[in-house]
């Protein structure tokens, strides 16, 4: 079974499209991070939050005349299935700072609900996280991908060109930026989960982007007169097949994740999403695109400043694909 | 044997090992069959999330622990310098590694250099203006102790969680100066909060003054005496009470001292705490109870006077400490005394409760995600790849028997987020085997024979391979730098899963082609 067998697209040409299309999604993306803002879960922003199952369901307007009382800053969404009669609950307040206080605020939000006389409360989960870890977590969340970026950078670099180590990164930063202008969108909480969820995406989003990479590091030994343009092009139509493929059995899980996983990895699961969707995306549009702006319209380095006698080291690998004509070197 | 078989053997034990340690177990457990020990041992943990329980993050207040050793060089000092009758006008402690003392006049400058030179050297010297002096703690010997007192905060909390008989708790330190605590089943968070922070310093102090129902009673001219504090007395549960005491400063007894402890009744039967002391601090007690027959033993807790009774006869190594308890304060009381003080104050930066019920939801709820996940996966790659995918699903299943395996051997902890992460490699780790079999279908459309394109197709793609790992490796490493608990668990997971698929995706996928075509002569076709 063969899907996108033989395709001649020319992807460099939309490169300019699939560049602007980004841009209105990460511009829109930030637009709405700075109306409406990320929500930070509360292991960023601090507070209480409390999970409490009733024994019947009562309407989230019950709960929240209960809570408005004693908190009126708070957030009630129902949680889990609706037949678990639940809710979460998050205050801004963590109690005293230090001390057993802590949990003052858990125990006020449970008198609060038993006093309305909703119906039997359990609180069956609690949360209370103090404002120095928010802070903590932010700012090492952040080190932790700027490093691995540079970590990747440095990698491809050394692997492959400089150029090529530009294009994985810009690319990465391109999933972030799309990743996280789509958290805002649809509002998802930024967890610890997400921010994992992040972190994962950064390192398997370089997968696709080091394999049409690879073919064409590959196709610069045999296609050594053609231009950067062609070779690239020839490139990710080669590998377009298996780039779709991977990507499509990552999304699988995450799709899976998404829809089965339950309310704790609804987060994760959708960055996962966005991110593998996002992650081929920007392999095939941005990332080979960087590379040849960098490298400029003109023939292969190679072509340019070794003459035709010469024969490349890598060649000695593979004897029979250097005499065959470019265009069937690679067929996939 | 041939290479073949050599590969094919090393492949099986190394399945059978880790199924032995990573997935028997798990079944053994569930229908009751007896297995070895070392194997239950391993077994694969739930982690909090998963099992419900108390999840706590405490800071130790490493400036307290400092403090208290600044406060003690003072009063040592301050001895020194009564005993050498030497004057000053101050002494006291200005920061936790800081004090400062004024007034020492020229003539006995040279004396006070040598007495202050003998009292300790943990401090540097500086000389001041008007014959002060400000001694301050070594940088080096400060960091020893604040390292040595988060170190001695996270034994006392072992000591104390192991008392509280919690099963399977887990204790770890974290940024320097954090200790996480995971106890899970504990519903009873309260009580448990309060013991692991209870600073546990029992002094026992002759009384001066009191009690008295405000510290202005008790000081008619402002000034507290020297060698002498005024202590509040506790008004149960942790609270400070209404009434104060004059006590002496230096301790009779100290809580270091303590044999053990345990609840027990008072002559009312009312609820107590015995103790009994070591050989050293039931002489201490016994000179001091026996010099000061009708005055008043205060018994400080954490500072709190938690009941003065009066001193009748000399006592030895026996002692009572009653007050306002009741059974369950007292028996709480005795597993702090018995367990030993904290080195310094404890901060709670965070706090996560997780109910067993929310807990048993997530695992179903997370079992179902992976089956679906790793079920359209199989189903995928049996469709597209045909007999080929069969080679690829073999490779799954042996690269999730090694991962489990692997995390049971080194003892992780399973979570939400690990299970997440454990859907996810197998979804990323069919990758492999994409490129692998896409790169043979290349190589079979370039006329080349069945063999020369299964080893082309594994030759070529295990440096594509190659670095697409250690590029996810790299930020992987990143992840679990930066994790902290269930985000660490899926960096592990992560971390676990690349390295199988490795292995499973180039040398189990490899050798599986092998096999099939050792048999025959002229392989002429691949069903791929």
């Amino acid at each position: 079974m063969h899907i996108f067998k033989h395709t001649t697209f020319d992807f460099l040409r939309w490169r300019f499209h699939a560049i602007v299309l980004s841009w209105i999604i990460i511009f829109s993306g930030l637009f709405v991070f700075f109306t409406k803002g990320i929500p930070l879960a509360i292991e960023f922003a601090g507070g209480t939050s409390v999970v409490a199952k009733f024994d019947n369901q009562p309407s989230i307007e019950q709960v929240r005349a209960a809570i408005d009382k004693a908190f009126p800053e708070n957030v009630i969404v129902p949680y889990g299935n609706v037949a678990d009669h639940q809710f979460m609950i998050r205050v801004p307040h963590v109690g005293g700072e230090t001390g057993t206080s802590l949990t003052n605020t858990s125990a006020q939000i449970k008198d609060a609900l038993d006093a309305t006389k909703i119906g039997t409360v359990q609180i069956v989960a609690t949360e209370i996280v103090g404002p120095a870890v928010g802070q903590e977590l932010r700012s090492k969340a952040f080190l932790a991908t700027v490093l691995s970026l540079i970590g990747i950078l440095i990698y491809i670099a050394f692997r492959f060109q400089f150029s090529f180590g530009v294009g994985a990164v810009v690319a990465t930063i391109h999933d972030l930026l799309i990743t996280l202008a789509f958290l805002a969108f649809f509002q998802y909480d930024m967890s610890l989960n997400v921010i994992a969820a992040i972190l994962t995406m950064t390192g398997f989003s370089t997968n696709d982007t080091i394999v049409i990479f690879d073919r064409i590091r590959e196709n610069l030994r045999g296609m050594r007169r053609d231009s950067m343009h062609h070779v690239i092009n020839v490139s990710i139509n080669q590998t377009l097949g298996r780039t779709v493929i991977t990507s499509g059995t990552a999304l699988l899980t995450a799709l899976a994740l998404f829809f089965f996983g339950g309310d704790v990895l609804h987060g994760f699961a959708f960055t996962m999403v966005v991110g593998i969707i996002t992650g081929t995306y920007s392999s095939v549009f941005i990332a080979a695109a960087i590379v040849s702006f960098w490298r400029g319209q003109g023939p292969t380095r190679a072509a340019a400043h070794a003459p035709a006698s010469v024969a490349a080291p890598a060649s000695q690998q593979q004897p029979t694909r250097k005499q065959k004509p470019q265009k069937k070197a690679r067929a996939s | 044997m041939s290479n073949l078989q050599w590969k094919v053997v090393t492949i099986l034990v190394v399945f059978v090992a880790f199924f032995a340690v990573g997935i028997y177990p798990l079944i053994a457990a569930r229908y009751g069959i007896n297995q070895p020990k070392v194997l239950m041992d391993k077994a694969l943990k739930r982690g909090l999330d998963l099992q419900g329980g108390v999840h706590l993050v405490l800071r130790v207040q490493t400036d307290t622990a400092l403090a208290s050793e600044t406060n003690a060089e003072v009063e040592r000092l301050r001895d020194l310098l009564k005993t050498r009758n030497i004057p000053f006008t101050s002494l006291a402690a200005t920061s936790p590694t800081e004090f400062k003392i004024e007034g020492i006049s020229s003539e006995q400058d040279a004396a006070f250099r040598e007495a202050s030179a003998e009292a300790d050297t943990n401090y540097n010297r500086t000389p001041g203006v008007n014959g002060s002096y400000v001694f301050t703690l070594r940088p080096n010997i400060a960091i020893q102790m604040r390292e040595q007192s988060v170190t001695q905060a996270k034994q006392t909390i072992d000591r104390r969680v192991n008392e509280l008989g919690v099963a399977e708790p887990t204790i770890v330190l974290q940024n320097v100066d954090q200790i996480v605590v995971q106890l899970p089943g504990v519903t009873d968070i309260a009580q448990a909060k309060s013991i692991i922070q209870a600073e546990g310093v029992l002094e026992l102090k002759l009384v001066e003054q009191g009690p008295a129902a405000s510290r202005e009673a008790l000081l008619p001219n402002g000034q507290v005496p020297d060698g002498m504090e005024v202590v509040q007395g506790s008004g149960g549960s942790g609270e400070p009470g209404t009434s104060f005491y004059l006590v002496k400063r230096a301790a009779a007894v100290r809580g270091r001292d303590l044999r053990t402890a345990r609840p027990s009744l008072d002559q009312n039967n009312r609820p107590a705490v015995s103790f009994e002391l070591n050989s050293n601090g039931a002489r201490l007690f016994s000179d001091v109870t026996g010099a000061n027959i009708g005055r008043y033993l205060a018994i400080v807790l954490d500072n709190r006077v938690v009941s003065a009774p009066r001193i009748d006869g000399r006592i030895g190594a026996q002692g009572q400490i009653f007050g306002n308890f009741t059974q369950q304060s007292a028996q709480d009381l005795a597993l702090i005394l018995r367990s030993g003080a904290l080195p310094a104050k404890l901060d709670y930066l965070q706090e996560q409760t997780i109910g067993a019920t929310l807990g048993a939801d997530s695992i179903r709820k997370g079992m179902i995600a992976s089956l679906v996940g790793l079920f359209s996966i199989i189903l995928f790659m049996l469709i597209y790849y045909k007999l080929s995918g069969v080679n690829a699903v073999v490779a799954l299943v042996f690269n999730l028997v090694i991962l489990l395996g692997l995390m049971a051997y080194i003892g992780a902890v399973m979570t939400l987020p690990g299970i997440a992460g454990f859907v996810l490699t197998m979804g990323i780790g069919v990758d492999s085997n994409v490129l692998i079999f896409e790169r043979i279908k290349e190589e079979l459309e370039a006329q080349r024979g069945v063999r020369a394109s299964i080893n082309a197709g594994f030759g070529r793609v295990f440096w594509t391979l190659f670095d697409t790992h250690i590029a996810a490796l790299i930020s992987v490493a990143f992840l679990f730098q930066f994790g902290t608990g269930p985000i660490r668990g899926f960096a592990v997971t992560l971390f676990f899963g690349l390295m199988s698929n490795l292995f499973t995706s180039i040398f189990v996928s490899k050798t599986l082609y092998e096999m099939v075509l050792s048999g025959r002569q002229q392989v002429q076709t691949l069903s791929i």
